[in-house]
């Protein structure tokens, strides 16, 4: 993968899939080309299988309108990984997904399976703290409106949150890390108001701002504007001086110098910045959400909270999981894009 | 393999007058190193001259002087009528390390001369030809961390040269390189001085890079840096590395270093 640009003239060759690369430096996952060893192709059917029984055998008791959705999502998981198997033969690129996704796929379901075994089936735990899958996937299903609407509230201030601390840390990142006289005054305010978690901050954003909304954006906002300002500093303060000095040589000016020398040169540590703070920026939107503006996932967990729908909570933080995780998987994306020529240098 | 205007002499002369430069000792801030001492030189339009002796006699200071990196303490630095007070793209430097931003292709590099000076749109036509000076015409996309060190010092020299260096400033430029490498790049550099008439300053600790590239050897004394003695190299071009006339040569300067070996009662004061 390392030399295709050098060798961009040829055609990648479909799959003589014996050393398929994204296997490689993953766990050594015991296929390979000539076919899947049966053990690993009946993984996620038989798990399936197993975890439609235990469903069907526990949900007897219970009315089917609440377990009928979760029937149903286990008969489809059943029917496609049994399609997968039978077409996989055929399906080199079939074959190297299920290869490496069939293991995690089948433990995945084994969890659920376990999971409706404790709770709806030996009811170990407690009720209504801890709902049967079956019940999360019934809430998800009946709430998905009010679902969807708080996932993109929360995806709206997330949104303008990172993207208004970003821009500021980068500015001020920049001034700070490359001139003297910033990094005096500078500094010195950085490091006693940096640390302060944004979400210490709530009692005055809610004094001081319009809405519920603007608070929850500066706060989001701050609390990305820290990382990425301290590591765009250290990126810029640390950018080699040789690279400086042969643009110097070259007839650059202080412009060249900042934005196509000192800037790239940043561009890994800002991206560590950038994942840093997308980490407290999750944290404080959940809060915000849950103290301040009246929507979002952070409001309607302890909105069904105040309820006792746990099934409510459970869905919103699956949904949760995905959101935050898309987000990150698109930030990795720019990342690799931007930094593309780091490819070969350092380990990924 | 044509220069884009090739045999026109763009070299100008550079002339070092009376020169002295201390730096802060690193482990004691009262005490100053003196890097150079009183250092004068003159280097005619398009000559190339090596500067030759142990480190720390003050080398590279004196090139990044020229190449207005640093200001000297006292003395002057010209370049044809001007006095050098900062970088310029007229001085064009290469370092032992090629310094290649990793950021930028093969093709980006060659053109950051010309980006930083603002004049990539008129002069883009000139890259591919500088790209071929160097042999580097099929490597334009990749980025240099592809490249081995003997390409990246080439891409190196294309991006110094792409601005018409009137002076050009080289530190060890071959000294990371291995042996074979660093003969062909030696006539490689050999090929482009003569091409483009530019003046050269070399600095190298490689003897016989120096009597087989320069029409003068400047050796150097250190603490403080001090030019113990200019050497003119009469031999005819190109110079046979083993003739008797190199080697006595060879021979002479070694003395001069002290590195002769058997003769130690021998040595000049």
């Amino acid at each position: 993968m390392n030399t295709a640009l050098v060798q961009a003239k040829e055609p990648v060759p479909p799959a003589p899939a014996s050393e398929a690369p994204a296997v490689r430096s993953e766990v050594a996952v015991p296929a390979t080309a000539d076919g899947l060893r049966i053990g690993t192709l009946a993984a996620l059917p038989v798990a399936t299988l197993i975890a439609l029984a235990v469903h069907v055998a526990v949900s007897k008791s219970e009315p089917p309108i609440d377990t009928r959705s979760y029937t149903v999502f286990l008969g489809s998981v059943l029917g496609l990984s049994i399609i997968a198997v039978l077409v996989q033969p055929a399906w080199a690129g079939l074959r190297r997904w299920m290869a490496h996704m069939w293991p995690i796929l089948a433990a995945f379901v084994s969890l659920l399976c376990t999971w409706e075994a404790i709770t709806s089936g030996f009811r170990l735990l407690p009720l209504p703290y801890f709902p049967s899958p079956a019940s999360v996937l019934q809430s998800l299903i009946n709430d998905r409106k009010l679902l969807f609407d708080s996932t993109w509230h929360s995806l709206f201030l997330l949104g303008s949150g990172y993207a208004v601390g970003t821009v500021v840390a980068l500015v001020t990142g920049i001034c700070i890390g490359w001139f003297p006289h910033a990094r005096y005054w500078g500094m010195p305010l950085l490091k006693v108001i940096g640390p302060i978690p944004a979400t210490a901050w709530v009692p005055l954003a809610m004094v001081v701002s319009p809405s519920g909304t603007v608070s929850a954006v500066g706060l989001i906002a701050l609390a990305v504007w820290f990382p990425v300002t301290m590591l765009t500093i250290s990126g810029i303060a640390n950018t080699r001086a040789s690279y400086l000095d042969v643009a110097r040589t070259l007839g650059a000016g202080q412009k060249y110098l900042i934005l196509r020398v000192a800037i790239p040169a940043a561009l890994p540590n800002i991206f560590i910045g950038l994942f840093m703070g997308l980490g407290t920026s999750f944290l404080t939107l959940i809060v915000a959400e849950t103290v301040g503006v009246k929507s979002g996932l952070g409001w309607y967990v302890s909105w069904a909270q105040g309820w006792a729908e746990y099934g409510k909570v459970y869905a919103a933080l699956v949904i949760m999981a995905v959101f935050f995780s898309t987000i990150m998987t698109v930030l990795f994306k720019v990342r690799d894009r931007m930094l593309v020529w780091q490819k070969g240098v350092i380990k990924w | 393999m044509v220069a884009p205007d090739s045999a026109i002499v763009e070299g100008s002369s550079l002339r070092v007058v009376e020169v002295t430069k201390s730096f802060l000792s690193p482990d004691n801030s009262d005490s100053r190193t003196h890097a150079l001492d009183r250092v004068s030189l003159d280097i005619g339009a398009g000559e190339l001259v090596s500067l030759v002796g142990p480190s720390g006699c003050g080398k590279s200071t004196l090139l990044r002087l020229i190449a207005g990196l640093d200001s000297p303490d006292s003395g002057e630095l010209r370049v044809g009528s001007e006095t050098i007070r900062e970088p310029s793209a007229e001085r064009g430097l290469v370092f032992q390390d090629p310094n290649l931003f990793p950021w930028l292709t093969v093709r980006r590099n060659i053109e950051a001369g010309l980006v930083a000076r603002g004049v990539l749109r008129e002069k883009r036509n000139e890259v591919d030809g500088f790209m071929r000076l160097v042999g580097l015409e099929t490597f334009g996309a990749a980025y240099p961390h592809h490249l081995s060190g003997g390409m990246a010092q080439r891409v190196a020299l294309a991006r110094a040269l792409i601005n018409h260096p009137k002076v050009l400033l080289l530190d060890e430029p071959l000294g990371a390189l291995d042996a074979f490498t660093r003969m062909r790049m030696q006539d490689e550099v050999l090929r482009l001085w003569e091409a483009r008439g530019a003046t050269m300053l070399l600095v190298t600790h490689d003897i016989d890079e120096a009597i087989y590239m320069s029409d003068r050897i400047v050796l150097m004394t250190p603490r403080p840096g001090r030019i113990e003695r200019t050497i003119t190299v009469d031999l005819p071009r190109p110079r046979q590395r083993n003739s008797a006339d190199f080697l006595r040569l060879r021979g002479e300067i070694l003395e001069l270093l002290h590195f002769a070996g058997s003769s130690q009662e021998a040595l000049p004061a």
